[in-house]
């Protein structure tokens, strides 16, 4: 791969670019080469973040981006989508000194495509144990533990319902901090590892579950979450009223010009996810784009630096507007609000409703699995080794810790690995990777 | 404040400046379009490019140590001396001194070692009004395999006997440039002196070999595929240059002879610190070569916002205030106590003063959680492994945050060489608390 799929310009081009060499030289060389690294602590995936910058600023990318993969498969994808500002570089001591971080996403970002960009295969899949195991769901937790597990010497193949392997890497992640096609590549770099995959296969439709009890020693379960949460609001089934996920899965898959936005947009809910909904109906050429949040504007659920980004496009907030109807002749025209508190009424006029208020829990589908125990928020169980209560299943990503960030995902998937592994191998996990 | 009058006015062995600062002889003084932008610039001073029998030089010429970004803190050279006829040069010399009569225009020289061929140079240095003359005894490449520079100066007899063979036409005053090739600095010194030397310069530039290229294998500074040892200068070698110019400002036989400190110079800081030592006026050359002329501005301004802080008037107050301060190892306190103390207020949590004590020093940091404060783990100080040996501050990257603290309540000195002279017996080894007696 000469040169790694981005957008360079347009409504869609990258937030954060990539660095120049001589960029990342002046950044790394700003890292005190902190001692058990605080920003490490910070990352899910704990990446040696010293170790991989004072590689870079030696110009050993190569060893640098071993580094990064070694703790953290999708180390590319994470160095482009992780809140960092949230994680490592939130807990970077230049913070202390009232400096700048580091920016260590970056960095990483230079160290992966290094590597990436000159089809260099850092890892092998390891001496075959002649074990197998099923991976259902091919997003970040269910590609972070088939890569581990390949790597440990499994015959591994991910099963996953859509058209390409990324899980919401490939389908869901705004469009300006990660390109489709990125994901997909990424995703696909296990193939050298010897993972297969079979995509556009349901586990319980296409394949019945029985059928991999059988043929696999252990299954892992990364099925992520599901759709979007109901409103449960009159007007919500009106032409017009779409949902999130729909609506940035269709900016992942097509090209801008073909994606229908309305003029006035308007997204229900606070989240990143709502953020990611409003600011890309903006780039798409909406007139208005706002966001109707129920509670104040420091409830908001999304980060502050990605309210920064709505603020900064340009995009509309009202605060304390709860939702009430969706009214319309045939389509949706307008959304009627209340304030909560002061039982006022709003009325805000519309062409398009997107509904941003969460993904459900997979829980029907999770209770087919025999003896996997749910938690009251229908979050899969798991012990400290992410075995669930039935000992041939294991789990991790959004479907255990009920949705967090991709690189959680991955942490989970490649710690259930290890669980996979210390199970059919009765070994610790000692796996090459670290 | 009262801004007192502050003169800048320096003389170094019978040679004026307005101010202390020369170009040193390098290619900022090449040539005397160059030196007269200097003067206007603000220059003191400004030692030529050395004059002799016109050479043929290579190219390339340069190389750099860069450091974690930095640029150029260390300058490597092949340049020879000038490459332009002798004739050209003291012409300029002559126009240069009538537009700026009270500028110091010293003209380095180097010729091959015949008494002859220095008279002759030297007699011409005098009819074209130069203020100084600079043996350059220096050069630590090409011109040496030539028997001249540093092969020169590093023969005492040479230096004394070349030395004695200038003075005894020059007219004007006499500086030898030392090379800092030696193993120690105060044989050539004093060979200098005792040949009638006015004032020493110091350092010319050090032996090196600037890096090797690791993807072709060539060292450089590289010409057609080979590379020749050169001279290096610049920041990194300030330190080396602070002890030379101390130990001569010191010595019994050199310490009333000025010097003019070169080495590293950049900013008017270090210019002060070379005063304190020993030196009456500085030169630069690595600093201009990489800013130019212009960074003279700063360290006049600086240098006398500096003086007027001090209540000074003059740098002539500065120069060797601190060379006494520098003894020899022997005389130094052993009594002397400090203790490393950690400001948890300042701390960042980088730990880096951990494992540098733990790796690299004593095992005195213990890393301890601190419950007041989240539980974080905050470094520290175990006295009894405390050697206070600075280490910890040094890499502490949060100003303030590590002090090193005097804890041996001033109790009597004990030098080394006393326990020699009084034959007291004493327990070898580390210790946080006074001498042992055994
Ligand atoms: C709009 C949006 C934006 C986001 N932006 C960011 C961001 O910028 N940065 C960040 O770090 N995180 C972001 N996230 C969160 C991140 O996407 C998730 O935390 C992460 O993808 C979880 O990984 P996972 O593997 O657990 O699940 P998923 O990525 O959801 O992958 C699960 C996969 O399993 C498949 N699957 C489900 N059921 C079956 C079945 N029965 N058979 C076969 N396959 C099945 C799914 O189709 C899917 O492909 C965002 C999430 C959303 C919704
Ligand atoms: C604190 C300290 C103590 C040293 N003690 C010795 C010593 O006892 N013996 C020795 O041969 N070199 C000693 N050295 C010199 C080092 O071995 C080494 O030659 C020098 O530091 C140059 O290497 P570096 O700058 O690349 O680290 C010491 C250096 C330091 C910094
Ligand atoms: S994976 Fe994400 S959180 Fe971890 S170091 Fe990289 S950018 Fe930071
Ligand atoms: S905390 Fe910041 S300075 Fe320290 S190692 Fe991490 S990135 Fe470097
Ligand atoms: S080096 Fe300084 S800032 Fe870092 S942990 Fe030690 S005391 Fe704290």
């Amino acid at each position: 791969m000469a040169k790694l799929p981005v957008l360079t310009d347009g409504p869609f081009k990258e937030l954060h670019p990539a660095m120049t060499m001589p960029e990342a030289l002046r950044e790394a060389n700003r890292c005190l080469y902190c001692y058990d690294a605080p920003c490490t602590r910070a990352c899910p995936t704990h990446i040696d973040v010293p170790a991989f910058i004072k590689k870079i600023a030696s110009g050993n990318l190569v060893g640098s981006a071993r580094v990064i993969f070694e703790s953290n498969i999708l180390g590319g994808s994470c160095a482009r989508v992780c809140p960092v500002e949230a994680l490592c570089e939130g807990a970077c001591v230049h913070n202390s000194l009232q400096h700048s971080p580091i920016e260590i996403g970056r960095l990483q970002r230079v160290a992966t495509d290094h590597v990436m960009e000159r089809d260099i295969q850092l890892f092998e899949a390891g001496k075959a144990t002649g074990k197998k195991v099923a991976i259902i769901g091919g997003g970040p937790a269910g590609l972070g533990c088939a890569a581990e597990l390949a790597i440990l010497g499994y015959s591994v193949t991910v099963f996953d319902d859509r058209a390409q392997p990324g899980g919401l890497n490939t389908y869901a992640m705004a469009q300006y901090k990660i390109n489709t096609d990125f994901a997909i590549a990424e995703a696909k770099l296990l193939e050298q590892l010897g993972v297969h995959f079979k995509q556009n296969t349901h586990v319980g439709k296409d394949v019945p579950l029985a059928e991999l009890e059988k043929d696999f020693d252990a299954i892992f379960i990364g099925v992520g979450l599901g759709a979007t949460q109901k409103l449960g609001i009159p007007g919500e089934d009106l032409p017009g009223v779409v949902d999130a996920l729909t609506f940035i899965e269709e900016l992942k898959t097509k090209k801008p010009a073909d994606v229908k936005v309305g003029k006035r947009v308007l997204v229900i809910g606070a989240g990143n996810t709502a953020i990611d909904a409003v600011t890309q109906a903006k780039r798409l050429g909406a007139e208005r784009s706002a966001i109707v949040y129920r509670k104040g504007e420091d409830d908001m659920p999304a980060y502050d630096y990605e309210y920064e980004i709505g603020k900064s496009m340009g995009c509309d907030f009202y605060f304390h507007a709860s939702p009430v109807r969706i009214e319309g002749n045939g389509k949706a025209e307008k959304l009627v609000c209340k304030n909560a508190q002061t039982g006022a009424e709003l009325t805000l006029e519309c062409d398009m409703v997107i509904k941003a208020i969460g993904q459900a829990k997979r829980a029907e589908f999770l209770k087919g699995f025999p003896q996997v125990a749910l938690d009251d928020k229908g979050r899969v169980v798991v012990n400290a080794e992410f075995q669930t209560s039935n000992p041939k299943y294991f789990a991790g990503g959004d479907c255990v810790n009920g949705g967090k960030e991709a690189v959680d995902a991955v942490a989970g998937g490649k710690a259930a690995a290890r669980g996979i592994h210390k199970k059919l191998n009765g070994a610790a996990a000692n796996s090459k990777v670290a | 404040m009262k801004n007192s009058v502050i003169d800048l006015t320096t003389n170094t062995g019978g040679i004026i400046s307005p101010n202390p600062f020369w170009l040193a002889s390098a290619p900022p003084t090449n040539m005397g379009s160059m030196v007269e932008r200097a003067f206007e610039a603000g220059w003191g001073g400004a030692v030529w490019k050395t004059i002799g029998q016109p050479i043929v030089n290579v190219s390339s010429r340069l190389a750099t140590l860069d450091y974690r970004g930095s640029k150029m803190i260390g300058l490597n050279n092949i340049e020879l001396i000038t490459d332009r006829p002798i004739e050209t040069n003291f012409k300029e010399i002559e126009k240069c001194k009538k537009r700026f009569p009270t500028h110091a225009v010293i003209a380095s020289l180097m010729v091959e070692s015949k008494r002859d061929a220095w008279h002759e140079i030297v007699k011409r240095t005098n009819d074209s009004g130069a203020d100084g003359i600079e043996l350059n005894f220096g050069c630590p490449h090409g011109m040496s395999e030539r028997g001249m520079g540093s092969a020169m100066g590093q023969v005492p007899e040479y230096t004394c006997m070349v030395t004695e063979w200038v003075k005894e036409v020059a007219k004007v005053p006499v500086l030898v440039k030392l090379t800092p090739n030696v193993g120690s600095i105060l044989p050539p010194g004093r060979a200098a002196v005792k040949g009638g030397a006015d004032g020493l310069s110091l350092i010319n530039t050090i032996n090196s070999v600037m890096g090797v290229d690791v993807d072709t294998f060539m060292p450089y500074p590289m010409v057609n595929g080979m590379a020749a040892h050169g001279g290096y200068c610049g920041p990194a070698v300030k330190p080396i240059a602070l002890n030379m110019v101390g130990e001569l400002a010191r010595d019994k036989e050199t310490k009333h002879i000025p010097i003019s400190g070169i080495g590293g110079v950049e900013t008017w800081r270090d210019a002060v610190e070379f005063m304190l030592l020993g030196s009456t006026s500085v030169q630069v050359c690595t600093a201009v070569m990489h800013y130019g002329y212009r960074i003279v501005e700063d360290l006049i301004d600086g240098l006398t916002n500096y003086l007027r802080e001090k209540g000074m008037t003059s740098p002539k107050q500065l120069v060797g205030k601190s060379a006494a301060a520098v003894t020899d190892w022997g005389n130094l306190d052993m009594n002397y106590k400090v203790l490393a103390r950690v400001d948890k207020d300042k701390c960042i949590n980088c730990n880096l003063c951990f494992v540098a004590c733990d790796d690299g020093a004593h095992q005195a940091i213990k890393l301890v959680p601190d419950q007041a404060r989240g539980g974080k783990a905050y470094p520290e100080i175990v006295d009894e492994e405390c050697v206070g040996c600075n280490l910890c501050s040094l890499v502490c990257p949060s100003p303030g945050c590590i002090s090193m603290v005097r804890m041996d309540g001033e109790t009597q000195k004990l030098s080394w060489r006393e326990v020699q002279e009084k034959g007291i017996a004493i327990k070898p080894g580390h210790a946080n608390k006074n001498i042992e007696r055994a």
